[in-house]
């Protein structure tokens, strides 16, 4: 698999980010010295071999419901650049 | 039954299949300690794991995992041992984190079915293709403002069970059937509150159309549907706008619709350059979800009765019909009315239809007129009870009952009470009613000579007037075979 430009912008599209001509060939050279990479590991043969999911065989750490009853509305709205009565405001989003 | 639609040259079948959302009932969310409650300020039940703040991590709910497993034994299905967290990658504002954790290619619960019960005695099996557990997304008000949308949090990584369906279903009924019945399971196993209103369930249908006999022809899904009857409207505007394009010689193109509510139309949501590209992988901060086969077992069972099982008991037991038994097990609190109600007397058990009619239509229909839910019901279970003991004992005939019952309802008193209160015991002292038919007949010499030259009809005219002097209290059955026998003596 390769890497070209339309594939890159794409990536760069849903990742909503914005990519110069410049950058997009440097990522394309990243990305597929990655992917060159991962096609080396594809010669080692994985037959019979059941994926690893996990490697440090811990388990699944799980929490009882309990919920804190702190008022989170002054600290997540900190950062935000726009805001109204609590909410957060954003560019308009319609479908 | 008839689930075809008349098309021009030959008829339709719809294929339909539900992806049911139901909120699970939990304090926290599924990855965080923030509360689930519903309607409070915007924005103050937000961690800053729901927030996405960089090097947060998720820590998976317990009890989130038990409820799922629950729902899942509940619809018949199999639990997998394990199962895994994956990420599906979209930009939204209302999700922070840029992803949904759900689960993919490893549901934690896989294959099952439940069943669905038609007026007519007959029933049908809607197979399950999986539940998986994944976040809630925020929520967005699109039409405060014409320039800005405004997000709210709170909802964001509440969790979530989606149950998909296969297309098993054929008509907008069938489908209104399916979701009925799990949100009765969701709400017996107390997995999920049910409410469509404020959200907790909603379903997006897939559905296509198709020549009887023929290949599943191409869908359309219709996004976010939050209460039965839309579903069902969303359906037959979605059918016939495919048929119209079908018949005209089209073809449909896969689409993601939004239902509008006022219009009952649907419109295309997304078009196709915009189609998502979702990028499933593992999620890489969760391990696998594992659950050993003695936890399954603990959860099966302090599993509670369910509906079917409960329908089948009340059928059994009391004789019930398929139909009736199905009306009454539909809603936990109805059938346990019904459980308080019959076993209030001893004697009640021997009519168990007559208990069943007047929950099912008196009370229900007084509940309704009143805007009342059977939880706050002004009538007692025992009271009920003893209203049905002085009709199965004649001590008042079914139509003064129904009086009793709507003074019960605004008064609060008992049936005993009332009906001693306004003396309206039945009249069963044989003599009692000859008299009054003896008047009646005396009074109405020409209607009793034409009653004897044969017009049968004027039998009702003497039942009325006698019914109007004993103010409606002689016993029915009681005051005709004395009136037919006096009559008859006459010719």
């Amino acid at each position: 698999m390769k890497i070209d430009k339309n594939t890159i912008n794409k990536i760069a599209r849903l990742s909503r980010i914005k990519l110069d001509d410049k950058e997009s060939e440097d990522y394309i050279k990243d990305l597929n010295s990655i992917l060159d990479w991962v096609e080396q590991l594809n010669e080692v043969n994985t037959e019979n071999v059941e994926p690893l999911s996990n490697i440090s065989s811990s388990i699944l750490p799980q929490r009882e419901d309990i919920s804190n009853d702190t008022n989170s509305s002054e600290e997540i709205l900190e950062n935000a650049p726009d805001k109204l009565e609590g909410f957060f405001a954003v560019p308009k989003v319609v479908e | 039954m008839n689930n075809l639609i008349k098309g021009e040259k030959h008829d339709w079948e719809m294929v339909i299949g539900l992806e049911i959302h139901a909120q699970v009932k939990s304090n926290s969310k599924l990855f965080s300690s923030s509360s689930t409650k519903f309607g409070s300020s915007p924005n103050s039940q937000v961690s800053l794991v729901d927030a996405a703040m960089p090097g947060m991590l998720p820590v998976i709910n317990k009890y989130c995992v038990e409820q799922a497993i629950k729902t899942g034994v509940g619809l018949n299905a199999k639990i997998n041992n394990y199962s895994v967290f994956d990420r599906k990658n979209y930009f939204y504002a209302d999700l922070p984190q840029g992803y949904q954790i759900s689960q993919y290619k490893y549901p934690i619960v896989g294959e099952g079915k439940v069943t669905i019960d038609f007026k007519d005695g007959t029933s049908k099996d809607i197979r399950i293709v999986r539940l998986h557990l994944e976040q809630d997304a925020g929520k967005s008000l699109h039409d405060q403002n014409p320039s800005k949308t405004y997000v709210d949090l709170n909802r964001s990584g509440v969790a979530l069970m989606e149950i998909v369906s296969e297309p098993d279903i054929r008509t907008p009924d069938e489908a209104g059937m399916y979701i009925s019945k799990i949100r009765s399971i969701l709400m017996y196993l107390d997995t999920c509150d049910g409410n469509m209103q404020e959200g907790s369930l909603r379903a997006d249908v897939n559905i296509s159309v198709r020549k009887p006999g023929d290949e599943y022809g191409t869908r359309c899904e219709i996004k976010n549907l939050n209460s039965i009857k839309f579903i069902k409207q969303a359906i037959n505007y979605e059918a016939k706008r495919q048929i119209e394009i079908l018949e005209s010689g089209g073809s449909i193109e896969q689409n993601t619709m939004l239902f509008n509510t006022s219009t009952g139309k649907t419109r295309p949501m997304r078009n196709k350059e915009e189609a998502h590209d979702y990028r499933y992988f593992p999620d890489p901060d969760l391990l696998p979800l594992e659950i050993s086969k003695e936890e399954i077992g603990k959860i099966k069972s302090s599993i509670p009765e369910l509906p079917d099982e409960l329908k089948n008991k009340f059928i059994e037991t009391y004789k019930l019909s398929n139909y009736d038994a199905s009306v009454l097990t539909a809603e936990k609190q109805t059938s346990d009315y019904f459980n308080e109600t019959i076993n209030s007397d001893p004697e009640l058990k021997n009519h168990a239809k007559i208990v069943v009619n007047w929950i099912t239509s008196e009370l229900f229909s007084l509940l309704n007129k009143n805007n009342q839910d059977l939880n706050n019901s002004p009538v007692s279970p025992e009271n009920l009870g003893q209203l049905i003991k002085l009709i199965s004992t004649n001590e008042i005939s079914g139509k003064i009952a129904k009086d009793v019952l709507e003074d019960m309802f605004s008064s609060g008193k008992t049936a005993r009470q009332i009906v001693d209160e306004k003396g309206l015991q039945q009249v069963t002292d044989q003599g009692e009613i000859a008299k009054v038919i003896d008047e009646v007949i005396a009074e109405n010499p020409k209607i009793v000579e034409q009653y004897l030259a044969g017009k049968d009809k004027l039998l009702g005219f003497f039942v009325g007037q006698a019914m109007k002097l004993t103010k409606g209290k002689a016993n029915p059955k009681m005051l005709n075979d004395i009136l037919k026998q006096k009559l008859n003596k006459k010719n």
